[in-house]
This record gives structure tokens, C-alpha cells and sequence, in this order.
């Protein structure tokens, strides 16, 4: 039976659990005489039965699905004899990759050694589907009957079910943390692997960029350098343009739309400038590769520049205006958050408007623009597609916003996408780049939220 | 000191000068907002002339005889043979047959070229629906190539050299051939809505890409909406004031500002290195995506909750209500709208995610309409990356099709979310 028809049938199987648990607590009303000779109302017994059937049910098919591969894998390369058994990992890698698609009759093959391993993993896991099914059911099963039998009129069944209530919502909530600590383990692990191979220092500090590693020992020229210094550069380059043009624009926008704009120019202009927001980032990256770029590219050449028709200045232009709404809305919050007594106490004193903005209300918020803007910095480093589909994959070192860089998420997704193996320094360069910009990402989070929240303290 | 009739004196004459400074101030703030929103309409502007025209699609009218020896069938052959006859030989006889001054045999393959590779099983089922076309001659209307499809649409600058072209001058001449004699018209692409991804743009179509976005979207939406809410009412409702309920709200906060990619990361490493899940399969992209709103979900579903006045607590308690009962029974249906809104407005988020999807390796070259959730599949925004991708000028117009449709889903999400919180949403 497969998973997902098995979950079915917990539920189902639960769901009975249910009508059960309420039939027979009020067969216990029924010769007491009256619900109200219960400790809790019927439907609290059955819920409290079916959580005794669903919770292990569940477990038991969660368990089997999360290891149910890895002990697949570890009884093939046992049943395999030693002497077929190759040295290197990446080998048996390949080897047991052959056997899963065999067993899964994607691929023919006529190597014996192959076909019998192929037929023992199907063996295997029609067994282990079948002790899956059986277990689950079973478990599920006793469950039920355990709780059944448990009914009586003192049973405190509401409190019971409301405490594995919480316990479930609790377990909900620390997915947070699991998602946390996944993201750190997994880009963690690869990326001590790769420093095993290239050292910390070469990385952080080196000026070459060249991945390619050489697939045989006596191929030339592609030894692979792991310098990111290019990488660094380029990301923060197009980063810096995008707010250069994030920054005055949202700031400005923010500015008007909090202190001179109508409340309708206000209705109509913030919805319009968020849906900026919301244009999925592929399509800013198709419109700067497709109508930026070479609209820039053509003035570069007007004007007598040479410009790349990948330039830090498209791609960087583009991601700005994508951020701006994010700059804007921020920025609008910390504003109108600015007490009204510090402007009316300004324009007590002759100031104009602007003088106001300028000299007392943009003191008062800067925290919390300044937190704003973090976010978006934090926002235009790791934003992908753009770059992806507008900057270029040549790691150049160079300040010339009109030249072609790269950058660290261009480099995560062109050492990703395709096929991989797991133990090239190569592949694990990408899990090293992303450590990296998790940590940045992170660190600038963390003050930006930081600052805000001093802020918001300070007028609340 | 000065006197008060020389302060005012010193303050009137800066006053022009401030008054100035106010008005350009003022300039720069509307100067801000019109470039955001001439940005917001050049960008849909762009979009839209250069993918309108992907919705249709160039035919050419050719009379085709279907006649027992254009078939390659016998002469005594009766429509039960249908299944047996080669459309091929009638396509080419009948192309000869319109251009009849065109002999050398590289010319005639060019030739070939004008229609579609699929044209033949558009005939093929024409045919069999119409067996009664048997012997006669029909004019029909069949799909043109994606080169004569771009030249149709004005898309061919026939100007420029012949070597900087894909068409060739003889071609070109064809071309117009078929204009002039109003044999050339846009019909309704139906390809693109009906068919998955192809090599030949005039075949390409973006259903396989929307199936694909919708088994994702599903298994995002049926994992994080109720983990999502779940989590928020422990947040808001339940939970201590403890350390550890503090280490998960600074996770949460921290998790909504990762960048999408290291999600992708996330996805491949554990998911599918560890847990041996499929590539390129819905699943684990919806995994993925899931992990990714859940925060958003979170922290919009906890701003209804803490919406909900404190009195309808403090009433049902009042009149013996468990905590448990108080939020289940009144809390939740109160704040449901606005964690509907939210999970909609997270679900558009998902919808237009790209770069986690990529590294899990939702970026194949897949034909096939996916039909379950371990099929290889790819999703809408990657469709888009694939196709911005090739080198032909008539996947540009897809492209901006492909776009046209992911926006169009994407505003009717949003409005649903603004109609919704609308009609449902409460003020206290």
C-alpha cells in the first residue's frame, strides 16, 4: 500500500476511532443518567480516541518514509558480495543509482550482478511497504482499543485531548526551529567538506574564480580556483547600484505619501507601488535581460563606453526597482510611527514643512529607516533570478558598473543546476557560497530587526 | 540681541529661499512616486507588446487532396483504411502543389518548412473524425512554422542582410506569396494552453508548466496553511513566556528574511540527498515552497489573532469555557479571514518562487503533462526562465505569453485576498 492511501486509512480508521469513543461514552450517560454524570461531553472521549490511534499511525508512516531509503540502500550494499563491491564512494554512488533505476524498471541492463541487486531492492522494499502497512495498522488498531477500553465516566477526557492539542500545536510551532537548524546543518556539513579540500583562507581571500575542476587527473588547465573575492565584489556592486536606486526613490516616495499626499493620491499610489512587490522576480530578470540591458548597452555604445551586454548596471537598475516598494512601505511605518507633537512642536518654531521632514522628523525615524534599508541590502544579496538572468557567470574584478560580474547567487545556481556529484569540490563550492550568504543575510537581519525594535520601544 | 523688527527682517529675507527649497522638496517626493509607477507601467507595457501576440498563433491555407493515391493507399481502399494512410505524402504534394514553381530538392524541403512538424497529426485527426474526406479536396487551415509565424506577426526585419536573418530571401518570398493571396491568418493558439514544453516554439505550451504549478502549489498550501495557523495560535494563545517560545519567534522572524534560495539549499540537501526524495518532483517542491511561506503565514496569522478583541476571550471564559474551547470556538472563526488572506497573499509568493525550484532540479526539459506528485514537472516562473533562455525570437513572444498568464493568475490571487478581506474582515 502506498503512503499516501495508508495515511487515508489512518485518518479513516481514527475518524471511526471517534464515533466509537462517543458511542460508548454515552452508553455509560445512557445507564448513569445523563451526559451531565460524565467528567467531560462525549465528543471529548471520542477525540481523545482518535488521537491514540492517529498520533502513532502517523509516526510510524513518518518514520518509514524518512529512513525507509537509507535502510534500502544499506541491505543492497550488504547483499552485494565484497568482491563486487567497488573502493571509491563515488563508485558505489554509481553503482546502487544503476540498481534503483533497474529495480524501478527505468533502465535495462544485462550485467547479472546489477539485475540480482536490482530484484533484491524490489524484494526489499515490497517487504518493508507490506511491514509498513501491517505495523501502521496494527499500532493504529491497539491504539484505539488501549483508549477505548479506557472510557469511564471519571475519565477526564476533555482535558486530556486538550493537552495533546497543545502538544501538537507546540510541535507546529518548532517546525520554525527544525527549518532553522536544517538550513544550518545542511549548508554546514557540505560546506566543512569543501574546506576540507580548499582551504578557509584561499576562499575567503583569493582573487580567482574558475570552478571547473578536472574530471581526469591529467587533464590541463582546469585545476579549479576557489577564489570568491570576485564573487563578493560583483554582489555587492550590483547591490549597491540597486540602492542607489531603491534608497532616494522609496525614501522620497515614503516621505510624500506620509506628509503632502491626499489620502486618495495615498489610496491609489502605495497598492499601485507595492505590486512591485509582488511581479515575480523571473519577470524583472526577463524584462532587465531582455529590455534594460540592451536599451543600456546601446547608450553605453552612443556615448563611447564600452558596455556589456550583461552589466553590473542592468541587472543591478532592475533589482532596485524591485525594491523599492520594500524601502518605501518600511520607511512609511517608522514615519507615521514619528509622534505628531514633534512636528507640531516644529512648525510652532517657523519651520516649513520640508524643514520639519528634514531636520526632525527624519532624525526621529532614522533608526528605523536605517533598519529598513538593511533589510532590503540583506534583500538585493540574496535575490537570484535577476542576476541569474541579467548579470553574467564571468567572475570579473572590476568597479566598472558597464562590465559583466557575477555573483554569489548566480554561482550557487549555475554549480547546482545540472547534474551533480556530490564530493566534487564544485558542487560543494555552492553550499560554501550559500554558508556564506546565509551568515551575511543573517547577520544583517538580525541587527536590522534589532534596531527597529529599539526603535519602536523609544515611541511606544 | 537684535531687535524683533531686525529678526524679522533677517527671517523674511531667507523666506524666498525656504520657500523654494519646499517647493523643490515637494518636486522630488511626486518626482519619486511617478518614476516608481512609470516604471510599474513601462514594465507592463513591455510585457504585454511583446507577449500579446503568443495567444495567436500564424496559419496558412493549403488545399489538401485526400485521395486514395496521395494517401499511398490502394484504389480500392474504403475509410476503414484511414489508419493506414501517409499524410506526410499529402502535406508535401499539396505544399508542391501551391508553390508548383519551386523543383530543386533543397528548395523543396525548405519548403516543408513553412508548416508545423505537427501539422501531420493535425491531419491525421481531422481525418479520422471526417472519414468521409476521402477523396476529396479540402481547404484547410494548418499551423504554420514559428519562423513564418514571426515574419506574420512583423517580428522579421526583411530589410537587414539575408545572412543575418533565419529566413532566407527565398523564403521570405514564399512568405508573401502566401499574404498577398490571403492564405496566411492569426488563429487562437490553442497549442499553448494544451500542450507541455517543446523544442519547436510554434508546439510549446504552458500546460504542462501550470499542472505542474498547481500539484505544487497544493502540497505547499495543504502543509503550511495548517502548520502555519497551528503555530500561531500556540504563539499567540499558549504558549509560556519562556526562553524557548523566544528562541522560535526570533527563528521565525529570521526564517521570513532568508534569501529564497538558500531554501532551495535546504530542499536539496536534506530532502532529497538525505531523505531520498525525487528530483524535479511537485512534492518536493511544494515541500520547499512550504517551508519557505510558513513564516509568512505565521507572522500574518498571528497579527489576526492578536486582532480579535480581548473581551470575546474574557466573555467566553466567563461562561465556563475551557482556553482550549475559547480559541477553538471563538477565536479561530474570528480570525480566519485574515489568515485566509494571508495564506492567499503567501500562495501568490509561492506561485512566482523560481530559484529554490531550480535547485531542486524542477528545470528539465519536460514534455509531459506531470499527473502525480513524484512526476518530473516543472512549474510556471521556471517555464519562464527555460524559455527567456532559447535562442529563437518566437520564444521571446512565449515568454511574455507564459508571463501574461503567471501575472494574470497572480492578480487574481491578490484581488481575491483584498475582495475577501473586504467581505469578511471585522473592525473592533
Amino acid at each position: 500500500m502506498g503512503a499516501s492511501s495508508l495515511l487515508i486509512l489512518v485518518l479513516l480508521l481514527s475518524g471511526v476511532g471517534f464515533f466509537l469513543g462517543r458511542t460508548r461514552s454515552r452508553q455509560f450517560a445512557n445507564n448513569l443518567g445523563g451526559v451531565r454524570h460524565l467528567h467531560s461531553l462525549p465528543s471529548y472521549y471520542g477525540t481523545m480516541v482518535a488521537y491514540w490511534g492517529a498520533i502513532p499511525g502517523l509516526l510510524v508512516i513518518l518514520l518509514w518514509l524518512g529512513f525507509e531509503d537509507l535502510v534500502v540502500r544499506q541491505l543492497t550494499l550488504l547483499s552485494l558480495p565484497a568482491s563486487a563491491l567497488p573502493t571509491d564512494t563515488a563508485e558505489v554512488e554509481l553503482l546502487l543509482a544503476q540498481i534503483d533505476n533497474v529495480a524501478s524498471g527505468m533502465l535495462g541492463t544485462s550485467d547479472p550482478l546489477v539485475i540480482n541487486a536490482a530484484e533484491y531492492t524490489q524484494r526489499v522494499e515490497d517487504i518493508g511497504r507490506s511491514w509498513m502497512t501491517g505495523m501502521t495498522v496494527v499500532l493504529v488498531l491497539i491504539g484505539l482499543g488501549l483508549a477505548v477500553k479506557r472510557i469511564h465516566p471519571e475519565l477526564a477526557a476533555r482535558n486530556e485531548s486538550e493537552f495533546t492539542f497543545r502538544a501538537v500545536l507546540m510541535a507546529c510551532s518548532m517546525i520554525a526551529i527544525l527549518t532553522t537548524l536544517g538550513i544550518v546543518l545542511s549548508v554546514l556539513f557540505e560546506s566543512l567538506r569543501f574546506f576540507s579540500q580548499i582551504s578557509f583562507w584561499e576562499f575567503i581571500t583569493g582573487t580567482h574564480w574558475s570552478p571547473q575542476t578536472a574530471i581526469r587527473a591529467d587533464q590541463v588547465g582546469a585545476s579549479g580556483s576557489f577564489g570568491a573575492v570576485p564573487l563578493f565584489v560583483g554582489t555587492l556592486q550590483i547591490s549597491l547600484v540597486a540602492m542607489c536606486v531603491a534608497v532616494p526613490v522609496g525614501l522620497m516616495s515614503a516621505i510624500y505619501l506620509a506628509e503632502y499626499a491626499s489620502p486618495r493620491l495615498r489610496g491609489i499610489a502605495k497598492p499601485l507601488l507595492e505590486v512591485l512587490a509582488g511581479i515575480p522576480t523571473v519577470v524583472y530578470g526577463f524584462f532587465a535581460a531582455l529590455t534594460v540591458a540592451p536599451a543600456i548597452r546601446n547608450w553605453g555604445e552612443q556615448l563611447g563606453f564600452a558596455t556589456s551586454s550583461e552589466s553590473a548596471l542592468a541587472a543591478g537598475l532592475v533589482m532596485g526597482i524591485m525594491i523599492i516598494p520594500f524601502v518605501s512601505s518600511l520607511s512609511d511605518d517608522v514615519i507615521n510611527a514619528v509622534p505628531q507633537s514633534l512636528r507640531d512642536g516644529s512648525f510652532a518654531l517657523g519651520a516649513t514643512q520640508s524643514e520639519t521632514i528634514r531636520r526632525v522628523i527624519i532624525p526621529a525615524a532614522l533608526p528605523g529607516i536605517v533598519g529598513g534599508i538593511l533589510l532590503a541590502v540583506s534583500r538585493a544579496i540574496g535575490e537570484t533570478m535577476i542576476v541569474v538572468m541579467a548579470a553574467g557567470l564571468a567572475a570579473n574584478l572590476t568597479a566598472n558598473p558597464l562590465e559583466s560580474v557575477t555573483t554569489v547567487t548566480v554561482q550557487i545556481v549555475t554549480l547546482l543546476v545540472g547534474d551533480q556529484e556530490f564530493d566534487s569540490a564544485k558542487t560543494l563550492a555552492a553550499f560554501a557560497l550559500g554558508l556564506v550568504l546565509f551568515i551575511v543575510t543573517l547577520i544583517l537581519n538580525i541587527i536590522a530587526l534589532w534596531v527597529v525594535n529599539r526603535y519602536r520601544e523609544q515611541y511606544e | 540681541m537684535n531687535s524683533p523688527s531686525e529678526n524679522a527682517a533677517l527671517v523674511n529675507a531667507g523666506l524666498q529661499r525656504r520657500y523654494r527649497a519646499e517647493a523643490r522638496f515637494k518636486w522630488y517626493g511626486r518626482l519619486a512616486i511617478v518614476f516608481g509607477l512609470l516604471v510599474l507601467a513601462l514594465l507592463f507595457v513591455d510585457i504585454f507588446r511583446k507577449g500579446h501576440l503568443a495567444f495567436f498563433q500564424t496559419q496558412v491555407q493549403m488545399e489538401v487532396e485526400f485521395s486514395t493515391d496521395r494517401l499511398g493507399l490502394p484504389n480500392t481502399a474504403t475509410q476503414a483504411d484511414l489508419e493506414e494512410a501517409d499524410l506526410n505524402r499529402a502535406l508535401r504534394e499539396a505544399l508542391f502543389e501551391r508553390f508548383p514553381a519551386v523543383t530543386g530538392r533543397s528548395e523543396r524541403r525548405d519548403l516543408l518548412g513553412i508548416v508545423s512538424q505537427s501539422v501531420v497529426y493535425e491531419l491525421e485527426d481531422s481525418l479520422a473524425e471526417n472519414p468521409d474526406w476521402l477523396g476529396t479536396t479540402q481547404t484547410l487551415w494548418l499551423t504554420a512554422d514559428d519562423e513564418v509565424d514571426m515574419y506574420h506577426k512583423g517580428n522579421v526585419d526583411t530589410e537587414v542582410d539575408e545572412s543575418l536573418r533565419r529566413q532566407s530571401d527565398q523564403e521570405i518570398g514564399w512568405f508573401r506569396q502566401l499574404e498577398s493571396a490571403g492564405a496566411m491568418r492569426l488563429g487562437f493558439n490553442a497549442y499553448f494552453f494544451t500542450s507541455g514544453d517543446s523544442r519547436e516554439p510554434e508546439q510549446a505550451g504552458i500546460l504542462g508548466a501550470a499542472v505542474g504549478s498547481l500539484l505544487t502549489l497544493v502540497v505547499t498550501l495543504l502543509l503550511s496553511f495548517p502548520i502555519g495557523v497551528a503555530a500561531a495560535l500556540y504563539l499567540e494563545e499558549f504558549a509560556p513566556r519562556n526562553r524557548l517560545t523566544q528562541v522560535i519567534e526570533v527563528n521565525i522572524n529570521n526564517l521570513a528574511a532568508v534569501p529564497s534560495i538558500i531554501f532551495g539549499l535546504l530542499g536539496l540537501a536534506i530532502f532529497i540527498n538525505f531523505f531520498g526524495m525525487p528530483r524535479s518532483a511537485p512534492l518536493v517542491g511544494g515541500l520547499v515552497l512550504a517551508v519557505m511561506t510558513l513564516p509568512t503565514i505565521i507572522i500574518s496569522s498571528r497579527s489576526s489573532i492578536k486582532a480579535v478583541p480581548p473581551s470575546i476571550r474574557e466573555a467566553a471564559l466567563g461562561v465556563g469555557a475551557s482556553h482550549t474551547q475559547t480559541v477553538l470556538h471563538h477565536v479561530l472563526p474570528l480570525a480566519m479571514p485574515g489568515m485566509l488572506t494571508g495564506s492567499i497573499i503567501g500562495m501568490a509568493r509561492a506561485l512566482g518562487e523560481t530559484a529554490p525550484l531550480l535547485m531542486i532540479g524542477m528545470v528539465a526539459f519536460i514534455v509531459d503533462v506531470p499527473q502525480t506528485l513524484t512526476d518530473s514537472s516543472t512549474v510556471l516562473p521556471v517555464q519562464i526562465y527555460l524559455w527567456a533562455d532559447s535562442p529563437e525570437r518566437a520564444f521571446v513572444e512565449k515568454t511574455s505569453g507564459a508571463i501574461l498568464v503567471l501575472l494574470a493568475f497572480l492578480i487574481s490571487m491578490n484581488s481575491a485576498a483584498v475582495i475577501l478581506r473586504k467581505k469578511l474582515e471585522r473592525r473592533w
